[in-house]
């Protein structure tokens, strides 16, 4: 018997005493009059995402479809980096010749704390707000494999991009009871006399490729 | 039942508390750096949303449609997150919860846990309930940890070691972490912590969260956080426990993209904050393998029955009216003696404990209505305080010296007579206690009124006595 539980349930029941509506019809009724629609083209959506990533201190390079391994090479190279974690079924097209892709199957959290850092995708991102949003699946990989390394490079797709917070989170809602995190720039604190200092647990580095 | 908040039914009364630590410069000095910063921050990207209003008007309206209709999205979440694989619990009361948590962890033989930010936890005293079982609590939010390695109390919903300065952290992280040499700047204390709680992320295998939204219908729980912790604790560990308040429900997933954007813009002034960790019970290959939830009532329901005050539980913990006060931003998060301080605390801490405790916080508060201004669900402060006060005094627990305040301005206010002859006693009377028009301290018992606030001194010469002699000047 939960008693715990009948007890809690019962009080709520006292104090909501009579209700004058029912559940469905007040829930209909509540005032939504926020913006849930975009306003922006393409063109200026990327602007504004690639603005914000830049103001969180993310750093954002554009290519076309058919570069971007060139890209991904440029990038690492430019972090001075040789070999990343990648999730299981992260596209082979998306990987240059030269450097080292290990695929994580069963890596343990000090393998992935080792590491150079990880490449993923995404499932989507908010230009409004700068946000990337990781499914972790088998595409974007589980929670800790963009946790634990200090570098992450994440693949935004053009076709990805929305522009509000509405639409993002209407676009999640479909990922049922997946994991999802959502990423708005390198872990950062302002604890400390609300100095902003960036990378604290996650990784400190995020870089961020606009496929276009 | 025994709802507790934090140490707030021992601690003393507001006045008391304040008057001592508004001697405390350098603690002003940071609450004020602290809190002006927030505000810049939080006023320049709401001002960017041309729906702000909007949207909190709908954040309003979803809360206090959930809190009328609690129970049935209490049950619709425990299906959910059962169906997903999570266990849940129901705690009637602080000891209730602690020992629900204990025995988990216990079940595992666990002896250490990993903690991310949750004021619950707090109210609940739950971690000298955990040392009491012999079980070490780490907290893992920056400001907790400097709080928790301080010994020390926090001072505010969202920055709770604002009090601190970096001079002082670094003290405590060389003592506490065993560093011969630490950097005083932000970025070396930042790294310490980083370095002495990643050992701690990769080996503690339980870890406690909050929640700062549960969705009912998906059974979903999202945590909001900056630093990475958050998801270090809901991801690394092989059992997560998370106590949720039975307030912080949502009825729908969607709903989240109200309080996605209300929550971060006025708690830290952030478009998004960094990470938010949304979860569903337990995922195969990916998390903790082992879930539980403890749903908390501890003088929640009690709140819930007082048809003027119940909008106190439309809180999302934000902070902002903290940081709009202007009582709070002269006294600090420590006056209040809650755990939950400044505006909200002033409401929340004496209604969770039915009134019987923290009678003086409705009290703390010049009724300006900033807090109002600021919250992101519009709960009416103000008017929450004056209800609070009313009932103070109905109960009989407000201070003699306000109570023959009362009285005596009741009898004087009554008739026209009355009062002159009161202006005149008062002109005589006040002669020994007043200098340059302003009275700091009365005699006797009339003594507490002065205690916080200074008086005006009665003028020589009344309005209606000028007016009368200007007139008759006219004339002559």
């Amino acid at each position: 018997m939960n008693t715990a539980r009948e007890q809690i349930l019962k009080r709520i029941r006292d104090a909501s005493g009579s209700l004058p509506a029912s559940r469905e019809s007040e829930s209909e009724g509540l005032v939504r009059e926020y913006r849930t629609i975009r306003t922006l083209n393409l063109d200026a959506r990327l602007d504004l995402l690639v603005d914000r990533l830049h103001d969180y201190g993310a750093m954002v390079y554009r290519c076309a479809e058919p570069g971007l391994n060139q890209a991904v090479a440029s990038v690492i190279a430019g972090r001075a980096k040789s070999a990343l974690l990648i999730p299981p079924d992260l596209p082979k097209t998306w990987l240059p010749e030269g450097f080292r892709f290990r695929s994580d199957r069963e890596l343990t959290y000090s393998e992935m704390d080792a590491s150079e850092g990880v490449l993923t995708g995404c499932a989507l991102a908010i230009a409004v707000t700068g946000t990337i949003v990781l499914r972790h699946s088998s595409g974007e990989g589980r929670r800790t494999l963009t946790l634990i390394p200090d570098y992450h490079l994440c693949i935004v797709r053009a076709n990805q991009v929305v522009e509000t917070v509405p639409e993002g989170i209407r676009e999640m809602a479909r990922f049922k009871g997946v994991p999802l995190t959502t990423i708005s720039g390198p872990s950062a604190t302002s604890d400390i006399e609300m100095t902003r200092v960036q990378g604290v647990h996650g990784p400190r580095i995020l870089d961020v490729i606009l496929v276009e | 039942m025994s709802v507790r908040v934090g140490e707030a039914a021992r601690a003393p009364d507001f006045p008391r508390a304040a008057q001592h630590l508004l001697g405390n410069t350098q603690l002003r000095h940071n609450v004020r750096q602290a809190t002006n910063v927030i505000r810049r921050k939080r006023a320049s990207v709401v001002e960017e949303l041309p729906d702000w209003q909007a949207l909190r008007e709908a954040g309003r309206q979803i809360k206090q449609h959930t809190l009328r209709h609690l129970d049935f999205y209490l049950e619709q979440f425990e299906l959910a997150c059962t169906r997903a694989g999570g266990h849940v619990h129901w705690a009637r009361d602080a000891d209730e919860a602690n020992q629900i948590v204990i025995s988990l962890i216990q079940a595992r033989h666990a002896a250490e846990v990993i903690k991310v930010k949750t004021m619950t936890s707090d109210e609940i005293g739950l971690n000298a309930a955990l040392e009491a079982a012999g079980i070490t609590p780490y907290e893992t939010d920056l400001a907790d940890l400097i709080v928790q390695l301080g010994e020390d109390r926090p001072s505010h919903i969202v920055v709770p070691a604002l009090h601190r300065n970096k001079l002082e952290i670094r003290q405590i992280f060389m003592e506490k972490m065993g560093l011969s040499d630490l950097g005083d700047r932000p970025e070396d204390l930042t790294n310490a912590a980083r370095r002495y709680l990643r050992e701690k992320f990769l080996r503690v295998s339980v870890a406690i969260s909050g929640a700062n939204l549960a969705v009912a219908d998906t059974g979903s729980v999202c945590i909001v956080e900056s630093e990475g912790n958050g998801r270090m604790c809901v991801s690394l560990p092989e059992m997560l426990i998370t106590l949720i308040g039975i307030e912080k429900m949502i009825p729908t997933f969607q709903d989240l993209e109200v309080f996605l954007q209300l929550l971060p813009r006025s708690a830290t002034g952030e478009r998004m904050n960094p990470y938010n960790s949304i979860w569903t019970g337990v995922t195969p290959d990916d998390g903790p393998r082992e879930f539980h939830v403890i749903l908390l009532d501890n003088g929640r329901t009690s709140v819930l029955s007082q048809q003027e005050s119940r909008d106190t539980l439309n809180c999302i913990r934000c902070g902002a009216c903290l940081n709009a006060c202007p009582v709070y931003r002269q006294t600090g998060g420590h006056a209040y003696g809650s755990v939950y301080a400044g505006p909200i605390g002033a409401i929340l801490t004496p209604q969770l404990q039915s009134m019987e405790h923290s009678q003086s916080l409705p009290y703390a508060s010049s009724l300006c209505g900033a807090c109002y201004e600021v919250c992101p669900v519009k709960i009416n402060i103000p008017e929450i305080l004056i209800d609070l006060r009313g009932e103070v005094v109905e109960r009989g627990d407000a201070p003699f010296s306000e109570r023959a305040v009362m009285k005596a301005a009741a009898f004087a206010l009554e008739k026209p007579g009355r009062f002159s002859a009161a202006q005149a006693l008062a002109r005589v009377a006040q002669v020994p206690f007043e200098r340059d028009g302003v009275i700091r301290h009365l005699p006797g018992q009339l003594g507490g009124w002065t205690a916080v606030r200074d008086l005006t001194a009665v003028p020589k010469r009344s309005f209606r006595q000028w007016w009368r002699e200007r007139t008759r000047g006219n004339l002559a």
